[in-house]
């Protein structure tokens, strides 16, 4: 079975593509990252603030599941409805710095659109330890279950 | 658990990628894998040393010289260590799609 997204991470290269085909016409699935209640239903996260424009920035705040809150903020670079936009995206409680993402969007045929995700990190450690994270939550998160299991058990 | 943190860590050193990218094409010698960087010779041969162990290269005798050449199996586990974070978009984006699709039908 063909991948619905895919990620491609190039050795050696600072940066990653991720790419995803919608059954989606393009005007939704461009919707889906401009309204702030709809970015808050798929992200999983709380929208402070989102100023789709040049110039604009934009706040996000998430609660992880033991309830401590992490920010993640950008400023906006270029606004096409529709076609494009590029910000920055910046993990408050990580000390990664700025990531530059060139968001793409594009019609396939009336109701399937695809979007390119071009993202540049500072170095290539940045970019090799972001794509372990959630390699390494799993890992920890496996850690923390085995561990409830254990003192229950004690 | 370990081993797979070793491999990790052996792909964390650019040295040790750029060995991985000029065996990828061909079989090497140390010798000529050391002829591409300005790093000593010993320092080149720890780093092999250090790929042969988590196992990210093979050693092979041809005739008197060792050859060197890289084990995709091994690297098909760096690969599988992206995977949870291409699951992660793959459900948000999969979020996106369902709700995107009820929103749809509400217009």
């Amino acid at each position: 079975m063909e991948l619905k997204t895919k990620i491609n991470a190039t050795e050696g290269k600072q940066e990653i593509v991720i790419t995803r085909e919608f059954e989606l016409p393009l005007e939704l699935l461009f919707k889906a990252y401009v309204e702030p209640e709809i970015v808050e239903q798929w992200m999983g996260t709380k929208v402070l603030k989102l100023e789709n424009k040049k110039h604009g920035s934009w706040q996000f705040e998430t609660l992880d599941p033991k309830g401590n809150k992490h920010g993640f903020n950008g400023v906006i670079h270029e606004f096409i409805p529709n076609e494009k936009i590029t910000r920055t995206f910046e993990m408050e409680s990580a000390p990664f710095g700025p990531q530059l993402e060139f968001l793409e969007f594009e019609k396939l045929s009336d109701d399937t659109s695809k979007l390119t995700m071009h993202v540049v990190y500072r170095s290539l450690a940045i970019r090799d330890q972001i794509l372990q994270l959630p390699f390494a939550q799993g890992i920890n998160m496996a850690h923390n279950r085995l561990q409830e299991i254990v003192n229950k058990l004690k | 658990m370990n081993l797979r943190r070793n491999v990790f860590q052996a792909i964390a050193d650019p040295t040790r990628r750029a060995i991985l990218v000029l065996v990828a094409s061909q079989s090497m010698t140390a010798g000529a894998i050391a002829a591409n960087f300005d790093t000593a010779r010993p320092t080149v041969s720890k780093h092999l040393q250090i790929l042969t162990e988590c196992e990210l290269l093979k050693q092979e005798q041809n005739g008197r010289e060792m050859y060197y050449h890289l084990n995709p199996i091994k690297m098909k586990e760096i690969a599988d260590f992206i995977e949870p974070f291409r699951k992660m978009w793959d459900d948000r984006f999969n979020k996106l799609e369902s709700i995107m699709k009820k929103y749809k039908s509400k217009e």
